[in-house]
């Protein structure tokens, strides 16, 4: 007998062993998120795929579909938590979208088109954060980390290398990379890296390719990241 | 530094799960941990660089430049700066020649604030090299400054300086017990283990540390995990601003902590167990470490056990800063050598707790609380306390009242009863359950300390009518913002915002939208955030708004318009380059 759980009032069928959010995509539900990628083992910060599951909050990447459940996730209520938090990752690094070279290809820009955000909301935190630009082929500007570890996860469970870690505690957050130097080009990174691929936002970039499509033809600029998070996630092995 | 690093690994016999250990070792010896240091770290544990930098920069007991010979931390709580806290911080910083947040020049001394020491019944307070100075006045700061210019190390300071009392006021059916070494272990034999675990479920005993689950339950289930190896951990990393009954408990009654956790062991058949205790009780680690030896010496723990072939002991970890690592999972992860981040549930630690094993994390007093209960049946400690929350509680009561301390009382105790108990008068209200519990006003002290109406980890502060409700509040916001893990965004960005809110209407530059902005961020940090940091962190701002909002409105000084910044604060770099202060240099904007 197949198990189900309700998901916005659709029976949603699930394995044991899946997720909520595993098992929405497989039947073609799309709930926002920003750390979780198919690819790599669940993380749970963004805290953008938050649902309410019989009543209580939870990550749908991290927690198990049960048979059952009620879970709620295209409310008004979800959706405005959803564009808060988006918010909130917006000032709390500096994100200039308009001379960003990711615009229109950055995830957590797609998100706050989705999202419908129109402004910041709350006070910028305007944090002093260098670049690397070290590295030949890839640069890293640490404005736009949004510390959802997917380049973390990546370079651990796929590169086989651990180039990156998350260090500090509370805002002083920042994302660090394993070398002696701390250093980009004194690491182990690759342009070929998985984790050079992964970055939601405009942190990770690969140099001498910007503007190759320009900003008007990109993804989010004429597909919602509903549309293109669901062919991407939904193809994954 | 090579030598002694190999040393240090040796000694903690190049476990990974060590490395708190060790880096509180290298930051002992060097007033820092030195790059050299982590890069040998990194070869030497087979961990990556990145990973021990990560390490360092979540405790703030770790720095990666160099402190002070002398490191001075003043206890940051608010009942700290009800005893003149800041005043004398300043004195220090006078008497010291070293500015706050700073190292003096000759790197003799340094200074800064931390998060609550566990000491307000005897503050204010100060760690020195990570040893609890409490009661400072001012000749006790004139005689540490003259101890530091001498250059005297700590070891020959005067005991005096770091005398710990254990202020008791009110004992009960636990602190009333009697417990011979080894007496819970033999009664629990001699009944049988299953049908001790029956009694305890009986004494329908609750976890002491606030959350509340059913203590039986939960060493059931871990019991009947089929993994065969299981862990005792203890959580002593009370850090809740205003507890300290661990800190007494760690010290007066040691014993029937480990002869809990021993009891545990037997029940749940685990051969290891940790007590993990929060850093800011340094002093406790060696009498602790020697209590250990004592009972390894009597038979009462490691092989054996009381001649009858039982296996157990136990292993101290102490933490490096850190008050989410009283978060269960954090805990594990902080005794596993990571970064204190509480995992993602399920699964739980009685499943999948320390490196990934079946494990039960319990309080100080749950542990001691069971061992009597061994001895004396379920129904002695269910005689006491309510329906749903059985037996007494050991409160930590400190701020306005003529006797801070410890008070133990039966579970369903009025909050009335409690202040008379303490000789509190005058009072405006009481946050019971520190700052992440209940704030509750002078007109609720009928209500009751229980599970069912008002639950407490042991913190009690009560404040008179003196106080000033959003002084209170800024201290608590700014705590939980200093001690966010910074895991998950509602709690990383939510803390801080909550701060320059609540920071904006106490310096009288709020508006009406501003409460409404306050409320609406509250409510997403409480439903947002991964753990119980993020989901509490609003709770004094929620309860306290709740309660006197004719406090909160007073604040406000722009009804109907809120600037986004002080125009004339604004131009102080202006003023500053141009090295003028006239009144012609300065502005005023609409409202003032």
């Amino acid at each position: 007998m197949t198990q189900t759980f309700m998901l916005d009032g659709l029976a949603i069928p699930f394995e044991d062993g899946q997720t909520i959010m595993e098992a929405a995509i497989a039947a073609g539900h799309y709930i926002p998120h920003l750390c979780y990628h198919p690819d790599f083992t669940p993380y749970g910060s963004c805290k953008l795929c938050n649902v309410n599951v019989n009543g209580k909050i939870c990550t749908a990447c991290t927690f198990p579909a049960m048979e059952g459940q009620t879970v709620i996730s295209e409310s008004e209520e979800q959706n405005t938590d959803r564009q808060r938090i988006t918010q909130m990752l917006f000032v709390e690094g500096n994100h200039f979208c308009p001379s960003c070279e990711k615009s229109g290809n950055c995830q957590l820009q797609g998100v706050a088109y989705h999202l419908k955000m129109t402004d910041d909301h709350f006070n910028h935190q305007f944090p002093h954060r260098e670049i690397d630009a070290s590295h030949p082929d890839i640069l890293i500007d640490f404005n736009r980390c949004i510390f959802c570890a997917l380049c973390v996860r990546a370079s651990q469970e796929e590169d086989g290398k651990d180039v990156f870690a998350i260090s500090g505690r509370g805002i002083n957050k920042r994302l660090i990379i394993n070398s002696d130097s701390g250093q980009l080009h004194d690491s182990e990174l690759t342009v070929n890296d998985r984790a050079t691929h992964i970055c939601p936002t405009g942190a990770i970039l690969i140099k001498h390719t910007a503007y190759q499509v320009p900003i008007g033809d990109r993804q989010y600029d004429h597909h919602s990241i509903s549309e293109v998070s669901m062919e991407q996630d939904s193809s994954a092995p | 530094m090579n030598d002694f690093i190999v040393q240090l690994l040796e000694a903690n016999g190049y476990r990974k799960t060590r490395l708190l250990a060790i880096l509180r070792a290298i930051q002992a010896t060097y007033f820092h941990i030195p790059k050299e240091a982590i890069t040998l770290l990194s070869r030497l544990l087979g961990l990556p660089v990145s990973h021990i930098i990560s390490v360092v920069d979540f405790y703030s007991f770790f720095h990666s430049t160099p402190r002070g010979q002398y490191d001075i931390l003043f206890s940051d709580s608010i009942t700290d700066h009800m005893q003149d806290k800041q005043n004398l911080m300043n004195y220090f910083s006078h008497q010291c020649q070293v500015g706050i947040g700073q190292v003096r020049k000759d790197g003799r001394v340094s200074l800064d604030n931390t998060a609550c020491t566990g000491m307000c019944d005897q503050g204010p307070a100060a760690l020195i090299n990570g040893y609890a100075v409490p009661r400072l006045d001012r000749p006790k700061i004139d005689l540490i400054a003259k101890l530091i210019e001498q250059e005297l190390p700590l070891a020959e300071w005067p005991e005096t300086i770091f005398q710990v009392d254990d202020l008791i006021w009110k004992t009960g059916l636990l602190l009333n017990s009697r417990l011979e070494p080894g007496e819970s272990l033999l009664a629990a034999d001699a009944r049988g283990l299953n049908a001790t675990l029956n009694e305890i479920d009986q004494s329908k005993l609750r976890g002491r540390g606030g959350a509340g689950f059913k203590t039986a339950l939960k060493w059931r289930l871990c019991a009947s995990e089929p993994e065969q190896e299981r862990f005792v951990v203890c959580n002593a990393d009370e850090g809740e601003p205003g507890t300290f009954k661990d800190r007494v408990l760690l010290n007066r009654y040691a014993d029937w902590l480990i002869e809990g956790m021993t009891l545990a062991s037997l029940l749940i058949k685990s051969q290891q167990g940790f007590l993990y205790l929060r850093g800011e009780y340094l002093h406790l680690f060696e009498p602790l470490q020697a209590k250990l030896a004592e009972r390894r010496r009597n038979g009462l723990l490691g092989d054996n056990i009381l001649g009858k072939g039982w296996s157990f002991d136990i292993e101290i970890c102490l933490g490096a800063g850190s008050y989410i690592c009283g978060e269960e999972s954090a805990l594990i992860e902080s005794l596993e050598g990571r970064s204190g981040i509480a995992r993602n549930r399920p699964p739980y630690p009685v499943t999948e707790g320390y490196l990934n094993k079946p494990t039960i994390v319990d309080n100080v007093e749950t542990f001691i609380a069971a061992a009597h209960i061994a001895i004396q049946g379920g129904n002695w400690f269910a005689a006491q306390g309510t329906e749903q929350s059985s037996g007494t509680k050991i409160l930590s009561i400190s701020g306005d009242t003529p006797q801070p301390g410890i008070y133990e009382v039966p579970f369903g105790t009025p909050i009335s009863a409690i202040l008379e108990d303490c000789l509190a008068e005058d009072v405006l209200g009481v946050q019971v359950g520190g700052p992440s519990g209940t704030f509750i006003s002078n007109r609720e002290f009928h209500r009751r300390l229980a599970f069912e109406d008002l639950p407490s980890g042991g913190s009690f502060i009560i404040f008179n009518r003196q106080r000033d409700i959003l002084e209170i509040v800024r201290n608590f916001t700014h705590f939980f913002a200093d001690e966010s893990c910074g895991f998950c965004t509602p709690c990383r960005v939510g803390t801080i915002l909550l701060s320059e809110q609540i920071d904006k209407l106490y310096d009288g530059y709020g508006s009406v939208g501003d409460i409404v902005a306050l409320q609406e961020l509250g409510h997403l940090l409480k439903t947002n955030s991964h753990c119980g940091l993020g989901q509490t962190a609003a709770n004094p701002m929620l309860n306290t708004l709740a309660r006197y909002p004719a406090i909160y409105q007073s604040k406000i000084k722009f009804p109907h318009f809120g600037p986004g910044f002080n125009l004339d604060e604004a131009l102080q770099a202006a003023r500053k380059i141009a090295h003028r202060d006239d009144s012609e240099a300065h502005l005023s904007q609409s409202g003032d």
